[in-house]
């Protein structure tokens, strides 16, 4: 079958989706008002509250929420076969994704644009919101150590890719500095940005000096190095450490000098990943080799789909982008449907091309077999397996195959890092607002809280191991990072139910989901913790066990506070209708 | 429209759309500059000696209307100090 066929089959489904389903649930079911005074509007200061152009509005989400996470996630879980993979990103999209984002975004409108931990500790109480930030601390702790063993991994496997994205700190430093008070646009130096950037990555897919790569200077791998260590182990070591000290800068400067030019330039490359990507889908026309579904005999797919695909199918965070800053700008309450359920269709998008560049990469059935031989394998190379497909599909556009998979390397370690970044940051925040909540005033300091964050993350990165060696096993904890992003759409979702429960309103179309992702997250802990990580196995993992532990009670906490608030409804708080 | 006008506005789009996550936080840490600023200017109303008062004393026509709008920020709906009268 044609790859072109899941694209179009997916991009109807996505209309239909947008066209029918969001319609109803704006007019039915959130009742979209376009008389309602919005927050940017009643609280318009000229700084959170502004007014915005919905298609601004929209981009922006679509941006933020489209990164490393939707593309990682289904180049995992073809590994059961193209088909749940494909159904998942799409039915979730438009069941689940459009829905929570689009909900969470109404929900917070309807509340003077507050964020969403604030809506649960109005809905639900105090209890609710200290549960709410310790899921999104672990939720950013994943991210950071997931991320960052992303990174260093296409570090070690990419060596071209490297430079560039060394020269694009100089870069981004030069253009903030450039710009800040003047309101010049950022357009022009960010194209010159890109070009040096993309320059440099074909120059260092030509010239073998140019290549960073670590290993080969210890040696090449299987070398043993220093304190009995192989060269792919302190490679990893070497990167993860220098991201962290990287990190740890560049979420404690102002957010001009570094982080806004290196978002701008970030954004534009997502923009030309995808164009690159769906216009080479096109020209190539490639066909789907892998097989729609698979027999494995070591992990089921019932329940682990629902969380290796958290992004691109249904994710939590996307609810901290609504209520956090979607909200606060949303001129009108109508604009409330295409940001959020078009902002989540986006992210879909990013996520079928995920799938369809990684099942068309290989020759046959057997050879995807062979590159996606175990669950393990295809958490490790599920990335690097997209980038191929990825340089396969952009040389239809006459880009030499090898160039292409550097640039592609270059966007993915580029979404990565700025998720990085913006996680550290995140991080830092929660880890303030948790110790003022317990009046530990020391550590909501700047640089303590930063030091948290980096050192904790540090640490979660580098300590599961697999056979490969130290570090080389961050990717172990990709399904503890979708299980924690789940239950906070799980919360999510609740609140929405509650909200609309209490306004009198048809609530299925939330709570469905909601009880889907919560079942699933817990069927997969629980299957999980009493079999792949038990550490009284001989190959269990304690570390694992202890975090899947916790998110577990994290997911039942979430559960009892479900149902009590179900059983015994309280009248209305002070909620807008 | 002339084309050039519409690329024009397109780019200037694109441009806002990229700007937008940041704007705010980049507007707040503008603001904390200007009244750090501000504090060092007007340091020796709060008793603060200040060197170079002569020359920050020439900067009060340009700053009255920032000095304007930050007392009207603080909560303050006139002026808080006698002499300096912008509203």
């Amino acid at each position: 079958m044609p790859g072109i066929v899941l694209a179009l089959i997916g991009m109807v489904v996505f209309a239909l989706g947008y066209r029918y389903y969001s319609k109803f649930i704006a007019e039915r079911i959130y009742r979209l008002d376009p008389n309602f005074r919005t927050p940017a509007h009643e609280f318009n200061d000229g700084v959170d509250f502004v007014p915005t152009k919905k298609s601004i509005v929209w981009a922006h989400h679509f941006t933020s929420v489209a990164g490393a996470a939707p593309i990682l996630g289904p180049a995992i879980a073809v590994y059961w076969g193209w088909l749940p993979a494909f159904l998942w990103v799409v039915l979730g999209t438009v069941f689940a994704a459009g829905v929570h984002d689009f909900g969470s975004l109404v929900l917070s409108v309807r509340n003077k644009g507050q964020s969403i931990g604030t809506i649960a500790e109005k809905l639900i109480g105090r209890r609710a919101k200290l549960l709410f930030l310790f899921i999104i601390l672990i939720l950013v702790l994943m991210v950071n150590a997931v991320f960052a063993w992303v990174i260093a991994n296409l570090f070690v496997t990419f060596p071209a890719s490297v430079l560039s994205i060394f020269i694009q700190i100089p870069l981004a430093l030069i253009i903030g500095i450039y710009i800040h008070r003047k309101t010049k646009s950022m357009l022009l130096p960010s194209i010159v940005a890109l070009v040096i950037m993309y320059g440099s990555a074909v120059l260092a897919s030509e010239i073998p000096a140019l290549q960073i790569d670590l290993v080969q200077y210890f040696g090449g791998e299987g070398a043993t190095f220093v304190f009995g260590m192989d060269a792919v182990s302190l490679a990893f070591l070497i990167w993860i450490g220098i991201l962290m000290i990287y990190v740890y800068i560049a979420s404690t400067l102002p957010v001009w000098r570094l982080l806004q030019p290196r978002d701008y330039i970030n954004a534009q490359q997502l923009v030309i990943g995808l164009i690159i990507l769906y216009a080479g889908l096109f020209i190539t026309n490639p066909t789907v080799t892998a097989p729609a579904t698979r027999t494995v005999d070591d992990v089921s797919w019932l329940p682990l789909l629902f969380i290796t695909v958290a992004c691109g199918a249904i994710s939590g965070f996307h609810s901290l982008v609504s209520s956090g800053t979607s909200s606060k700008q949303l001129n009108n309450e109508k604009d409330a449907r295409v940001v959020g359920y078009l902002g989540a269709v986006g992210e879909g998008v990013l996520a079928l091309i995920s799938i369809i560049a990684v099942v068309t990469l290989f020759s046959s059935a057997n050879e995807f077999t062979a590159a996606y031989s175990s669950f393990n394998v295809a958490n490790a190379d599920g990335l690097t397996n997209f980038i191929m497909g990825a340089g396969v599909l952009a040389s239809g556009l006459g880009i030499p195959e090898g160039i292409a998979q550097t640039i592609v390397a270059v966007i993915v370690i580029s979404f990565a890092a700025t998720t990085l970044d913006t996680a550290v940051r995140l991080m830092r925040y929660i880890i303030s607002e948790i110790a003022a909540e317990y009046k530990a005033y020391a550590l909501t300091k700047k640089h303590v809280a930063t030091s948290i964050a980096v050192g904790s993350s540090a640490l979660l990165v580098i300590m599961p191991g697999d056979d490969r060696g130290f570090g080389a096993g961050g990717y172990l904890l990709w399904p503890l990072f979708g299980t924690s992003n789940q239950l906070l759409a799980g919360i999510a979702l609740l609140l929405i139910t509650i909200w609309l429960r209490r306004l009198g309103r048809n609530y299925l179309v939330t709570l469905i989901p909601m009880i889907f992702l919560l079942v699933m997250t817990m069927y997969a802990m629980i299957l999980q913790i009493t079999t792949e990580w038990l550490f009284t196995r001989p190959d269990g993992d304690l570390l694992l066990f202890v975090l899947g532990s916790i998110i577990f009670v994290f997911a039942a906490w979430i559960c009892i506070e479900a149902i009590t608030l179900f059983k015994n409804e309280k009248p209305r708080r002070d909620l807008d209708v | 429209m002339t084309f050039v006008s519409k690329m024009k506005q397109a780019f200037a789009w694109y441009d806002e759309v990229l700007q937008f996550p940041h704007r705010a936080e980049i507007k707040r840490e503008l603001r904390e500059e200007d009244d750090l600023f501000h504090l060092l200017c007007f340091s020796e109303l709060l008793g603060l000696p200040n060197p170079v008062s002569y020359y920050t004393l020439e900067l009060y026509p340009e700053m009255i209307e920032n000095f304007h709008e930050w007392h009207l920020r603080m909560g303050m709906e006139k002026s808080p100090l006698d002499n300096i009268r912008c509203c």
